[in-house]
Order: structure tokens, then sequence, then C-alpha cells
């Protein structure tokens, strides 16, 4: 495995617009070497734009893709050393699994009894190997999956692009295929770049993640740092649960109800209207002394592990949300007082 | 009783499926039957018998008609049809493929209006059409005459009445029938099949070889099949623009029943005509369920 940290895709500032659509707005990111990417937003936000760019499907109307030295832009499709797993798989029906996977490395002039080694492996590891003679059609949604993972990696490219890969299965299945990728990926050292529009699947697997919205990048972190200190209202919102309060930034937070709810800053300093990021389970039930909010419990909710109670605050127009290990601390109408560690709670500009 | 008794329902609509099978189909299955079936039957049933001297049927059994029909002046019409109607088929092909597949590429608005185009010359009657092709070609046809009106030839060149003719005449005349299927399985193919294979490293002429062609091939056998056929067996355009040099199956079948008054071996004839078009047909299911991957889709 090599060491992860070279920037390996360096993509820089592409836009790309259709008619009116503004579907990727002057965008930059650095992909390492080595890593699981996660280009993660709501559909439409120009994630899978952008990886029909970097697949050569999608020509940008501006910018450049590095991959190494190499001008990535300049080279027909079929000329890069990158490879997609399609969100539908788009797996050839006349042919076997077997041929499927052998197609890629057939076109590079791979000699026969190497394709046919490398074929073997590669459906060992994806646990095909009894099904190469099938085609497409006599197999079911997460043994096809697996062939157009394989038909993908079989080529080992510098990049993998994996397009929604695990959107058309249940979710047993899915949970169990992201475990997978992940394994995979660690495997076989390739640098992987998925694109999801679901949070979980995103946050579970990646070691980076870009959050797109409206064809711009919002911010590129680890699932930890988007999680905990988001930069910014939309970031804030798409990644997990959040209790978001209204007011206008302060020194230390931000003043809500006449009193200032403790906060940090991340980056540059927030003036005017704002809003404070507290997550459910750093928002804690205190004595009334150590309070910094109070309200009253409308609901609890227990769902084994884990517990939440909903809290309505005045000024406050959605209940505050708490939750915690094990079962509710609060019953149903009780008066109850709220506090967290201000190092965990975030200012954000509204 | 049986299961599907127990469950209330199940049974209710599965005979509602078969008094649907029947409303749907029974309608065309019945045409078919009644002015179909029955006049080929009753036509065919006629081979077996002698002719009378001055036309009509004898009723005793024979087998002269069968021999008759080996003998090498009908094997070498059924040859000639074989070999205008494989030309007209070709050819359609080699022009219709790359036809529907430009339509089938254009923005939806012009991809209407070219289909429209493609079917418009069945709008004007069949006959009306093969008589231009004579204008058209004859020595002193607005073909003839602006090539002698250029200086590129002196003498009128001999067009009409040729084997060729007969073939320009079939592909015009058939042609749309080769476009439509095939476009109908160019623009079905799923874009991203062409976009797997530049992705895995294929050229855009190998992904064309390798998923385009062969995923459209079941639309080019109909296509080919619904010109081959009634080329094949067309008589009026192998008269009209083939001036009667050109004889094709469909011509003797229509003479023997006209013009001879042997109804037998016309029968025998039209028997033979049928049997080759069956043998096609299975042929191309076959090779479709072959291309379409084991039966199971």
């Amino acid at each position: 495995m090599t060491t992860q940290g070279d920037v390996l895709v360096s993509i820089q500032r592409i836009a790309r617009r259709f008619g009116d659509v503004v579907a990727l707005d002057d965008v930059s990111i650095d992909i390492r070497d080595n890593e699981f990417f996660a280009l993660l937003g709501p559909s439409g936000c120009g994630k899978t734009t952008l990886l029909r760019v970097l697949a050569g499907f999608e020509e940008p109307d501006a910018g450049q893709v590095l991959l190494g030295d190499t001008d990535l832009l300049a080279l027909p499709p079929h000329r890069r050393p990158v490879n997609l797993m399609f969100q539908s798989y788009a797996l050839f029906p006349h042919m076997s699994v077997e041929r499927n996977v052998a197609y890629g490395l057939e076109r590079e002039g791979t000699a026969k009894a190497e394709v046919r080694t490398r074929v073997g492996e590669v459906l060992e590891t994806v646990g095909l190997s009894e099904l190469a003679k099938r085609r497409p059609s006599q197999l079911s949604g997460g043994q096809r999956q697996r062939v157009a993972l394989a038909r993908a990696i079989v080529k080992r490219p510098r990049l993998l692009l994996l397009d929604e890969p695990l959107s058309a299965l249940d979710r047993k299945v899915r949970a169990e295929m992201q475990l997978e990728l992940k394994r995979l990926q660690h495997d076989v050292g390739i640098t992987f770049v998925v694109v999801t529009h679901d949070q979980e699947e995103a946050m579970s697997m990646a070691d980076r993640i870009a959050v797109m919205h409206e064809g711009t990048v919002q911010q590129v972190d680890s699932p930890v740092d988007l999680y905990q200190r988001p930069s910014n209202l939309f970031v804030a919102q798409f990644i997990g649960t959040s209790n978001l309060f209204a007011g206008d930034a302060v020194t230390g937070g931000i003043r809500f109800a006449g009193r200032t709810l403790p906060g940090v800053v991340v980056g540059e300093p927030i003036s005017g209207a704002s809003r404070l990021l507290v997550r459910p389970e750093d928002t804690v039930l205190v004595e009334p002394r150590d309070a910094l909010l109070s309200g009253r419990v409308i609901e609890t909710q227990f769902f084994g592990g884990v517990s939440t109670v909903a809290i309505t605050v005045a000024g406050h127009d959605v209940p505050v949300l708490l939750t915690r290990q094990g079962a509710p601390s609060a019953v149903r109408d009780a008066e109850v007082h709220l506090s967290w560690d201000p190092a965990k709670a975030v200012v954000l500009s509204a | 009783m049986t299961s599907a008794d127990l469950v209330p329902g199940r049974g209710a609509s599965r005979r509602r499926a078969r008094v649907e099978r029947v409303v749907f189909l029974g309608p065309g299955i019945g045409y078919l039957i009644a002015f179909m079936a029955i006049p080929v039957l009753l036509i065919l049933s006629l081979t077996i018998f002698k002719r009378g001297r001055f036309g009509g049927v004898v009723y005793q059994p024979t087998i002269e008609n069968f021999i008759r029909a080996f003998d090498p002046i009908y094997l070498s019409v059924l040859g000639n049809s074989l070999v205008i109607a494989s030309i007209t088929t070709v050819l359609a092909l080699a022009l219709g493929y790359p036809t529907a597949y430009g339509i089938a590429k254009l923005a939806p608005k012009w991809r209407t209006i070219a289909l429209i185009a493609v079917v418009l010359p069945f709008w004007t009657n069949f006959l009306i059409r093969t008589y231009a092709w004579i204008v058209l070609l004859n020595s002193e046809g607005p073909i003839n005459k602006s090539l002698v009106g250029a200086g590129l030839i002196h003498q009128p060149l001999e067009l009409l009445y040729t084997r060729g003719a007969v073939v320009a005449g079939l592909l015009y005349a058939y042609i749309p029938l080769m476009i439509l299927p095939l476009y109908a399985s160019i623009e079905r193919l799923d874009p991203q099949l062409r976009e797997a294979a530049a992705n895995l490293g294929a050229s855009p002429w190998r992904t064309f070889r390798d998923v385009t062609l062969p995923l459209t091939l079941p639309g080019a056998i109909i296509g080919s099949i619904f010109v081959f056929v009634p080329s094949m067996g067309n008589f009026i355009i192998p008269e009209l623009l083939g001036g009667g040099k050109t004889v094709m199956v469909g011509n003797l079948i229509r003479d023997q029943f006209l013009k001879a008054r042997d109804w037998p071996f016309g029968a025998v004839l039209a028997l033979a005509l049928i049997m080759f078009l069956v043998a096609l047909f299975a042929l191309q299911s076959w090779v479709t369920r072959r291309l379409n991957g084991g039966g199971r889709t």
C-alpha cells in the first residue's frame, strides 16, 4: 500500500453549464493518492456531472484536471486511466460475467493467459467465481453490482469512480457492501471517488468528503470534521441532525432571547445574523443553576441503544433535540434545563 | 379442489385473464384464420392434383407438380429472385443503418420530422410511385437527359428494364421497413453501455463493433426480413421496371394462376416460397434468442 497524501487528481476551477442551469461553478478539489473520497450532495448539486467530467463523458466549459502530471481533459474517454462503475451498472447484456470483466483487459491488449488469470482473481475477490458463465440477466441486483465492480477494478486503474454504487441495493445488502467496498479499497490500493447523496454512506466509507450544493463545493473535510466543524449552514444542516439557534454574533457565541449562548467560531470572524449549531448528543440536561436554556419536554423516544428527548424552548420555533445513551433521562411535560460544552458548539454565518 | 380455488380472487383473476386474452386476441386471429389461413390452405391443397386441360383442377392425386418444380428453369427463377431480394436487402441495410443511427442521434423534435419523412412515400399509391421510376429511368428521362446534357455520355444509358432498375425499385419501396425497426432498436439502446465500453478502453469503432452492432442486430434482422420477404414475392416492380425480362418467383406464380391457368403448379411454387420464408423466420427467431442471452431477460 502506497502512502496516502500526495495529490493524485487536481481538479482546478471546473465550470459547466447546461443552458441556464449551472451544473458546476468554479469547482476545485484535490484528491489524494490512495484515498477513499466521496462527493456528497443532494440530487442536482453537480456531483454526477463532475464524475462524468473525470470519465470524459462531459466536457467542462472551463478549468482543468490533472492526474499526476497528465492533462486528463486532453485525453479521449477510452484513453483515460480512469474506470467508472455506473449507477445502472451498464453491464453488457450479450456477454457473460466473465467476458464483461475481461473486456477492459482485452482492449489493453493483455495476453490471453493473463486475462484469464486476472479475471479469475477478481471474480474470486468479489465472490462470483461460480457465476462466471452466466449472463447479467440471470443475476440478482447485488450480484450485478459485484460484476460491475469487478469489471471496473480488473484494469487496476489509478482512479476508480463509483456513481451511486449502492443505491440500487436494499438496505441490508447495502450495509454489507459498504464494508466490503472499504475493505476492497484498502486491499487493492486504488484511489476511489464515490458519488452519493446518502450522507451515512459517505460518512461510513470515505476518508474525506466534498459536500456539494448547487454546483459549488461547500466544504472538503474528513467525516469527523464535517460533522463537528461544518464551515457553513448548508453543511451543518445537510450532515447529521442539528439544533440551530438564530441570533446575532457576539464575542464567544450568539445573542439569543436576552442571553449569550456560548460557542466557537471556526475560521473567519462572524458578525451580524448567525446561527449556533449544537449537536443533539452534545446537549445535556443540567441543574437549573448551570442552565444555558430551559424548556419543557414534549416527547421522548427510546430506540434501544439511544433515546431522544424533544424540548420546546421559548423563542425557538422547532423543538430542541437531545440524544443520550440508554433510556430517556426525562419524562414528558417535565421542566428541564439544558447546557453544552461551548467548545462543541459552532457559530455559523446565517 | 386446487389450491387456487382456496384463495378467493385468484381463480377469478385467472379466469379474467383468460377472458381478456380471448377479447384482445380473438378478432385479429379470427380475421387471419378466415381470410388468410383458410384461402392459403385451399390453394395449397391443390398441389397434389392434376391441372385440367383448359385450366381448372382435376381431382386426381399426383406428385408431378412437385417434380416439375425442380426443373432447372424454375430453380433458376427462384435463384434469380433470391439474388435480387438479397441484393436489395443488403443495400437497404447498408443505407438504412446509418440513416436510422443518424435519426436516433437527432434532437427529439427533428427525430419526429425525420421519421415522418421516412414514411412519407407510403402516403402515395405504390403503383404511381413505381410508374414515376419509369419516367425517371427511361432513355428520355431526367437522369439520361441531364447526363447527356452535361456531356458525360453521348448515348442515353440503358437504365430501365434491367436488373438494376428492379433492385432500385424494390429498395425504394421497402427501405422504410428497414429503417423503422432499426431506428427502434438503436434508440432503445442504453447510451451508458457505449460509455461503459469507452470507459474500458474501446475506441469508438470498437464500441460500435462490440456493443452497438450486436445489440441492434435483432432490429437489423427484423428490418432485413421486412425488406426481403416482400422483395422476394414482388411481381409488379419486376414487371414494370424489369420489363418482363427479369422474372422473379412472384411473376412466375402470378403467371401460373392467371396466364397458364395451371393452378396446381402455381400452388406448388407458392408453397415453395412460403416454406422458404418460414425457414427464414425460424432462423431469425433462433438468432435473436441467442443474442438476447439464453432466453431469460
